[in-house]
């Protein structure tokens, strides 16, 4: 059996001599630092949860029916008369939630770490243009069921492009190619979700491990091994702090990978909805453009950046502000390799001053996320009684987090810059805990 | 290479952590149905299923549909033959293969109600087990609406009760000076006792639950097995990793 496999190696190898060393180059003799630690994991789950987008979406779209007046229907279709159709659609929704988790995750191990900072601007550059179809790509998932969420959910984001000075009626009505949220507009976002947007993810996630692999991977000391000393058990002129992808990392990942898939059957199996945070309770009503959901409001991972559009008040009789501070929102965090001038990667080795400031921006985000979901706005009565002044003291907490937000990136400039910061002696080579 | 021997303890607190998020998140939730009583329903309680068909098979189905649930499907689900469904639940001379239609023209249900009753297919995922519950325990006499009555879960209702007959009439005693409803008084007994009536309203709402999404059944049985399973895979692949790491120092 052996002999067989070796024949067809030899057999390829011997017409396309160029596969094994693009095989090597990033698996085998890919040398990563050794002390990746649980942070690590969740560029690969990335991964997983992306493959699983993809061929659960193949399925769905086998029986999903692209029109405002069956859509719905045919995703209960789904769900009753298809085998398997419920878990394929689980999948998918839950899926789509986990993968705002993983990359959530993921780019706070860049904050945390350092990862952005030179020589790895692109890597971050090209991660965050990911972040950014992906939420793209989200959004227009999201309309596809066509439930009472979806329109309603739809309306309002398209809506935010009317604030364009000039031209923002106009571009609202050709993104939806509609007056409302119709047919068309669900026509084309299915286009633009199914083809389109994952044909540039898939594009970008090669360009980000493309890049990744050129500049080689950050580790939790911020050392970077390719300066350090040379030599390991596999090759003398490598780093000798790195090892190779595969096996090492590859196993690692694997268990990593399976106890993800614990955390993901249990929700797919147990708690789809998950209390209606993956899947909203209003989107189980068909899209009515007569009915108003009570709360309009975007699913969980939107919920921050539409709680600065929220808080952000119109001045100069423009309602731009708000979108312009949720769009900077994301553009400060393309720009964070230039923002921060600081001279050590890893928060291991920074200044107090950034451990306090990436705790105040973690809870920022997290605060931005309840007041956008509408959680401060029940739990301000519940807490305080039910005679409080709820949107006074809504819009106090929320743009004081909004701030926050904003604040950190002002903060990092300054500190950086200024010479604020009294950085620990960084160790010549890695950390590495042997448990 | 020095040891960092709190590198377990962050990940502990990181576990810790995220849970702690998770029990927030889903108590939020939880509290977003402020003030309902729990439906306490179980959906794999087969004869708590069996009446609450019954129930709506007599009282709902006259007027509201279940659009994506087809007679096979309850039966199978249920626990039942084709020929008790056709003969008990199925009034309309539908097909065993058919979905579950009221009769009802919409134009007349229009006018008797002011608004066509709604399909109840999804009803318990767009409102939860407990807003449904507690919907139907809701119910008080209020000569000022059009049908004469009212409900508290759900104020204005179209509705009149239509399981007055069980549970009795009751009415609303308001809040001193005030037309906020204090509590509902059961003024006029029914043929079942408070108590049953509770166990009736559950089971027709564990069947509403169970019409909502049928998969729950499957995905609750096949989920332990899956679970299971990747318990099993993790460890092995935790092993290999193991394994493999042993000549990394």
């Amino acid at each position: 059996m052996a002999n067989v496999f070796t024949r067809i190696g030899d057999w390829v190898n011997e017409r396309a001599p160029g596969l094994m060393p693009v095989y090597r180059k990033h698996m085998t003799e890919y040398y990563a630092p050794k002390n990746f630690n649980l942070w690590y994991y969740f560029g690969s789950l990335a991964l997983l949860v992306l493959v699983n987008q993809i061929v659960t979406g193949i399925f769905l779209t086998m029986n999903y029916k692209t029109s405002a007046a069956e859509a719905f229907n045919s995703v209960e279709y789904i769900m009753r008369d298809v085998e398997w159709g419920w878990l394929i659609r689980y999948m998918h929704s839950t899926g789509a939630s986990l993968f705002f988790v993983v990359v959530f995750l993921h780019m706070f191990r860049g904050l945390m770490y350092g990862s952005y900072q030179k020589p790895r601007e692109l890597v971050w550059l090209l991660g965050m243009l990911i972040f950014l179809v992906l939420m793209a790509e989200a959004f227009m998932g999201y309309v596809l069921p066509w439930g009472n969420m979806s329109f309603w959910g739809a309306k309002v984001i398209i809506s935010l492009f009317g604030t364009v000075p000039v031209i923002g009626s106009t571009l609202v009505e050709w993104i939806m190619g509609d007056y409302l949220p119709a047919d068309a507009t669900l026509n084309r976002f299915f286009a633009l979700h199914v083809i389109a947007l994952p044909l540039v993810l898939l594009l970008l996630v090669v360009l980000h491990l493309a890049a990744l692999h050129e500049v080689g991977s950050n580790n939790p000391d911020g050392v970077d091994i390719k300066h350090g000393p040379k030599g390991n058990r596999w090759d003398p002129s490598k780093p000798a702090d790195g090892i190779p992808f595969h096996p090492y990392y590859t196993v690692k990942d694997l268990a990593g990978v399976g106890f993800f898939l614990i955390i993901a059957a249990f929700i797919i199996f147990f708690a789809p909805s998950f209390g209606g945070w993956f899947l909203e309770h209003d989107n189980f009503i068909p899209a009515n453009n007569l009915v108003t959901p009570t709360h309009i409001k975007p699913v969980w991972y939107f919920t921050p950046f539409y709680a600065i559009l929220r808080m952000i008040p119109s001045f100069f009789s423009t309602a731009i502000w708000g979108v312009l501070g949720m769009f900077g929102a994301i553009v400060l965090l393309f720009l964070l390799p230039w923002i921060d001038a600081g001279k050590v990667r890893s928060i291991r080795y920074r200044g107090t001053g950034f451990k306090v400031a990436l705790t105040l921006f973690v809870i920022s985000f997290i605060a931005l996320g309840a007041v956008g979901a509408g959680v401060v706005a029940e739990l301000i009565p519940e807490w305080f009684g039910s005679s409080t002044d709820v949107t006074f003291w809504e819009n106090l907490f929320g743009r004081v987090m909004t701030l926050v937000y904003f604040g950190f990136f002002v903060f990092l400039g300054c500190y950086t810059r200024l010479g604020w910061e009294t950085t620990k002696p960084v160790p010549e080579r890695v950390v590495f805990d042997h448990d | 290479m020095t040891k960092r021997p709190s590198s377990m303890k962050k990940i502990l607190f990181s576990f810790a952590l995220a849970a702690g998020l998770l029990m927030g998140a889903t108590s939020v939730a939880a509290s977003e149905e402020g003030g309902l009583p729990s439906a306490g329903t179980n959906i794999r309680d087969q004869a708590s299923l069996q009446r609450g068909a019954k129930l709506f098979f007599n009282y709902c189905v006259g007027c509201h549909s279940l659009k994506y649930a087809r007679y096979s499907r309850i039966a199978e689900d249920l626990g039942l033959s084709e020929d008790e469904v056709m003969k008990n639940l199925n009034f309309t001379g539908a097909k065993f293969g058919d979905v579950v239609i009221s009769h009802m023209p919409e134009d007349s249900a229009q006018q008797f109600f002011g608004k066509a009753p709604p399909d109840l297919s999804l009803e318990v995922r767009a409102k939860t087990a407990d807003w449904v519950y507690g919907y139907l325990n809701s119910f008080y006499l209020d000569p000022s609406r059009p049908v004469g009555w009212n409900n508290t879960v759900f104020p204005n209702a179209s509705m009149p009760n239509p399981l007055w007959e069980l549970q009795g009439l009751q009415t609303a005693v308001k809040k001193e000076g005030g037309e906020e409803v204090e509590k509902l008084e059961l003024s006029q007994p029914g043929t079942l006792t408070p108590a049953q009536y509770q166990q009736a309203t559950r089971d027709l709402t564990t069947f509403l639950e169970y019409v909502s999404e049928p998969a729950a059944l499957q995905r609750q049985r096949y989920g332990i097995w899956v679970l299971l399973f990747l318990a099993g895979f993790t460890f092995l692949a935790y092993l290999l990793k193991k394994e493999y790491w042993k000549d990394v120092h």
